[in-house]
This record gives structure tokens, C-alpha cells and sequence, in this order.
């Protein structure tokens, strides 16, 4: 198959559409606004529509809508257009609608900076909504696996009726790469009976909604989204692991510093160091089994977690070591990347080196 | 074999063209490639850089710190980037509005009248063309023919008269490089 140079964000957008997404509804903020600018372009071209709401707050809620009358439906934004959507990421959860949401993280907190960051783990993955709701979380490293990623997200949010976020820094958007139009794995999915398609006299009214009146109901719908998140958990966690086998350190990171990390592994085996890699591709769920896998062989001298963040997803990676294994973190917030040879001499120093 | 390209000027300069263009041409003679722009709240007439990978081998990180090759459109680039080229790195210079010369004496350095050339052609757009001709030139990593292709499918129908003038750039600045690396 014949390569192709996208920019990330465009890529994005485009996969959205070759999986079958018919709405957006966004806002622009930097560093994403290619990814609107693109489906503006070309969603009317497949018999779409593209509009720009007067807030985020209204875009989510328009996904929310659409994504009611069993359409597929995405938004974007960057960090703090993502925290003005986390209402109507709970509502969907707990109204249980499938969508896409794309976060092209900046530099926070608040307004922050546009330049690349990792600093909305703890969103992304915890929830900025209200309630007990869960939704996967991607985190593509490379502009292929972001148009790959995409394409998967409305399969996995149509087979669990769930939200899905997309998670990359904002130079995953910026950057171009070649990238293959392979096709992505399909799944068998239910029809959406639920949708509030009309009755045509034919049926009793579909309602959707997140509001109960019997906290009983309430309480059984809680459970009811546990069991499903408890399946994400089971079937839809992914990682990659380079050569992590009888490595002496071991970079927990997603992303660019994935890559970065990468690179330190490079430079860290001209110094007789041997370094691996998991890299998390979903971030939620967590690939803990698989990290603790690795990081517990007797080789490991050091865990080091590379964010671009002060260190968020290092809780997560805590929480699955256990406590077994002493964890280190390098990283920069704010929008500043840090160097292969900081990385490298992190690890070094965790060594005791 | 891996060239780590920085590339950087003033907005409007072509830089990022120059960027894309390598990467393009990269990738369609089969190899791995990447495009890094730097990005920010910039303004017309304000700096811009992209780093550009292009390798025989997959790509592990597409940022540029130690360029093996730098373009330098004007003179704060040149000033910023020409300590963090890599020794026997390779220093191209648009020494239409660079009147400096390149301090180090371990990396080569390729000097390139840029505005000069397209002024001459009678299209000052090519600037950025010329100096991509002298980059082919120098390294030899890139054929001319895969460039020529993506002009001739870039520049169609009324403006398809700008391929040869495009292609007339990339002569003119190859012929200003005397000796290409490795020669």
C-alpha cells in the first residue's frame, strides 16, 4: 500500500470519516483546529455536517444528541476546552452514548500554553465529571497509530454505548509522518434499538437520559456500567513492550515521550545499559498486569516514568507495582519536551549511577 | 543512513515548504520520514524552524536537537542552530541576507545566494527552491528525478509553466555547491 505524509491532526480527522463519522461538533482551540478545519472541508463531501458551536459546553452536548440518534459523532478540543466538555462526558456515560472526543493536549493549568503536554492524564483517566463512569482512553505515539486508533475508537464506543477519548500531545497534531490507509480491525456491533430514531408508531418511545428518581434504579445502573467497564478492562487494554526482556531499566511512557524514551534506550545501550519500554496504549484501562510483568524480573534495577507532566501517570504505575519496586520519574510540564540525554540520565541516576 | 534536518527562517521564507517538500521526496524513495514544525503563537515575519528525519531506518523520535544538517534562511537561526550541528555536519547558508560566515571549522559549510538566484529566474517564490537544489546537490541523499515528479504533480493545468521554472531553481542552486559530501 502506497505511503502517504499526514499531519496528525488532519489524519485524525480523515480516519473519522473513513470510520463512518458523519457529525462534529467543536470549537477551535490550538493546537487541534486542523482536525475542524479538515472535517469543515470535506464531512459535507460525504453527506455530513460540520458545525462550530458558541462553547465547548454546547459542542459536547450536541455530540450528545447526535450521538442519541445512533450516529457516529466526534469532538476535539486541547486541555482546557476538554475540561469545559467533562459535564457532558459524564452525562454521556451515565446516558450511555457513544462518541469520540479527541484531546490534543497544551501546556495547563488554565489557559497554560499551546506547546505539547501530557498534563490532562489525571481527566482523561480518572474523570473530571461527576459520578462513578469510566471511558477508554488511546494514547496513539505515532500519526499512524492515531489514524488507526481513531477508526477503532467509534468500534469500541458503538460495541460498550461509551464515550471513548482519544489522548495525544499537541505534537502528535503538528507532526507529519507517512502513514498506510490499512484497513483497521472491524467489529461486529450491535444495532442501535436504543436510539431515538422516532417510533413510527412501530414501538414504545426510546428514552435517554441520566437522571433517576428511584436511587434503587440508580444503584442497579451503577452496577450495570461496572460489569461493562470491568469487560473494557478484561478486553480492550493494549500495550506495547520493546525490549524489555531482561532489561536493566524499564521507561513507563506514552506518546511522544514514548519516543523519547526510545531514544534514551539508544543512547543508554552505547553506555552498556540495557533499557526497555512499556508504553501504555490505552491509558485507561491501565495495562498494570503487563508493566508489573516487567518490571518485576530480577534484571530491573530501575523503573523510570517519562511524562510531559510533573508526574501523573506515575500513580497508576505505583498502583500496579505495588510497592515491589521503587519508581523514578523525569518529566517536563508546561509545554517543554525533555532531551533523549535527560531521560537517559535519569535513568542512570535511578540506577544509582 | 539517517539525515536529521533543522531548518529554519522567518515566516513567509519557505521554511516549512522546504521541510515538507525533503520529507515528501523521502518518503517516495521508500524511505522513513518525519516533519516537525515548531509552533507557537507566531506572526508573519517571526522565526520558524521545522526538523525534518529522513532514514533508511524506522524512526524512533522525530525531534531534532543535533542536526546532521542545518538550513539557515536568516541570520538569528544560523546564530541559534550552528552549535548544535553535529561535527561533520553539514551548515547551508542563505548568504543573501547571512553576510556571517560559519564559525566552526568542523562541519562544511555551503553558502547559497538564494534571493540572488530566484531574482535572477524572475520569481523571487523559488528562493526556497534553490536552496533545496543545493541540499539535494550536497548530500546526495535525495534523486533530482523524485522532486521533478512531485513539481509536475503539484504545479498542473495554468500553473503547470512553473515546473520548469521550479526546476531551473533546483540547477541553480545545486551548481552552488562545489563539492558534494562524499565526493
Amino acid at each position: 500500500m502506497e505511503k502517504e505524509l499526514w499531519k496528525g491532526n488532519e489524519a485524525i480527522a480523515e480516519a473519522a470519516i473513513r470510520a463512518g463519522c458523519k457529525y462534529f461538533f467543536g470549537y477551535p482551540i490550538t493546537p487541534q483546529n486542523e482536525i475542524p478545519e479538515y472535517l469543515s472541508a470535506h464531512l459535507p463531501k460525504v453527506g455530513g455536517c460540520f458545525l462550530q458551536a458558541e462553547s465547548e459546553v454546547a459542542a459536547i452536548n450536541m455530540v450528545y444528541g447526535a450521538a442519541g440518534c445512533g450516529v457516529r459523532v466526534m469532538t476535539s478540543s486541547s486541555s482546557p476546552g476538554i475540561s469545559l466538555k467533562q459535564e457532558g462526558i459524564t452525562y454521556m456515560c451515565g446516558a450511555e452514548l457513544p462518541a469520540v472526543i479527541i484531546n490534543m493536549m497544551r501546556g495547563g493549568p488554565g489557559l497554560g500554553t499551546i506547546q505539547p503536554a501530557q498534563g490532562d492524564y489525571f481527566q482523561a483517566t480518572r474523570g473530571g465529571g461527576n459520578g462513578d463512569y469510566r471511558h477508554l482512553v488511546f494514547a496513539p505515539a505515532t500519526i499512524q497509530e492515531a489514524a488507526d486508533y481513531v477508526q477503532i475508537a467509534f468500534d469500541v464506543a458503538d460495541q460498550y454505548r461509551n464515550p471513548v477519548m482519544v489522548l495525544a500531545d499537541g505534537m502528535i497534531g503538528q507532526m507529519m509522518e507517512a502513514i498506510e490507509w490499512h484497513p483497521v480491525e472491524k467489529r461486529v456491533l450491535p444495532e442501535k434499538t436504543w436510539a431515538t430514531t422516532g417510533t413510527k408508531d412501530q414501538r414504545k418511545p426510546n428514552i435517554i437520559n441520566s437522571l433517576y428518581i428511584d436511587p434503587n434504579l440508580c444503584a442497579d445502573h451503577n452496577v450495570h456500567l461496572a460489569e461493562k467497564y470491568k469487560a473494557m478492562e478484561e478486553n480492550e487494554t493494549r500495550w506495547e513492550a520493546v525490549n524489555t526482556e531482561g532489561c536493566q531499566v524499564l521507561f513507563v511512557a506514552y506518546g511522544t515521550p514514548s519516543r523519547i524514551a526510545r531514544a534514551a534506550i539508544r543512547l543508554l545501550e552505547k553506555e552498556g545499559i540495557k533499557a526497555g519500554l512499556l508504553r501504555p496504549i490505552t491509558l485507561w484501562p491501565f495495562p498494570g498486569k503487563a508493566l508489573k510483568e516487567a518490571a518485576m524480573q530480577d534484571s530491573v534495577k530501575a523503573v523510570v516514568d517519562v511524562e510531559l507532566s510533573m508526574g501523573q501517570m506515575i500513580d497508576d504505575v505505583k498502583i500496579a507495582l505495588e510497592g515491589c519496586r521503587p519508581v523514578s520519574f523525569v518529566g517536563k510540564a508546561g509545554g517543554v519536551v525533555p532531551t533523549p540525554a535527560e531521560v537517559a540520565s535519569a535513568a542512570k541516576a535511578a540506577m544509582g549511577r | 543512513m539517517t539525515n536529521e534536518i533543522m531548518i529554519a527562517g522567518f515566516g513567509g521564507q519557505g521554511v516549512m515548504a522546504i521541510g515538507k517538500t525533503l520529507a515528501e521526496a523521502g518518503m517516495k524513495e521508500g524511505k522513513d520520514v518525519s516533519w516537525l514544525p515548531s509552533y507557537g503563537p507566531e506572526m508573519r515575519g517571526g522565526t520558524a524552524n521545522c526538523c525534518v528525519v529522513i532514514s533508511s531506518e524506522p524512526i524512533i523520535c522525530p525531534i531534532v536537537l543535533e542536526p546532521t544538517e542545518l538550513i539557515a534562511m536568516n541570520l538569528p537561526s544560523l546564530l541559534k542552530f550552528e552549535p548544535t550541528v553535529v561535527k561533520d555536519g553539514v551548515i547551508f547558508v542563505n548568504s543573501s541576507i547571512i553576510t556571517e560566515k560559519v564559525q566552526r571549522s568542523d562541519v562544511q559549510a555551503i553558502y547559497v545566494p538564494c534571493l540572488e538566484i530566484a531574482q535572477e529566474l524572475g520569481n523571487m517564490k523559488v528562493a526556497n527552491m534553490v536552496m533545496l537544489g543545493a541540499y539535494i546537490q550536497a548530500m546526495g541523499n535525495l534523486g533530482t528525478g523524485t522532486i521533478k515528479e512531485m513539481l509536475a504533480n503539484m504545479f498542473t493545468g495554468p500553473k503547470a509553466k512553473l515546473v520548469d521554472l521550479n526546476i531551473e531553481a533546483l540547477r541553480r542552486g545545486a551548481a552552488c555547491v562545489q563539492s558534494p559530501k562524499g565526493v
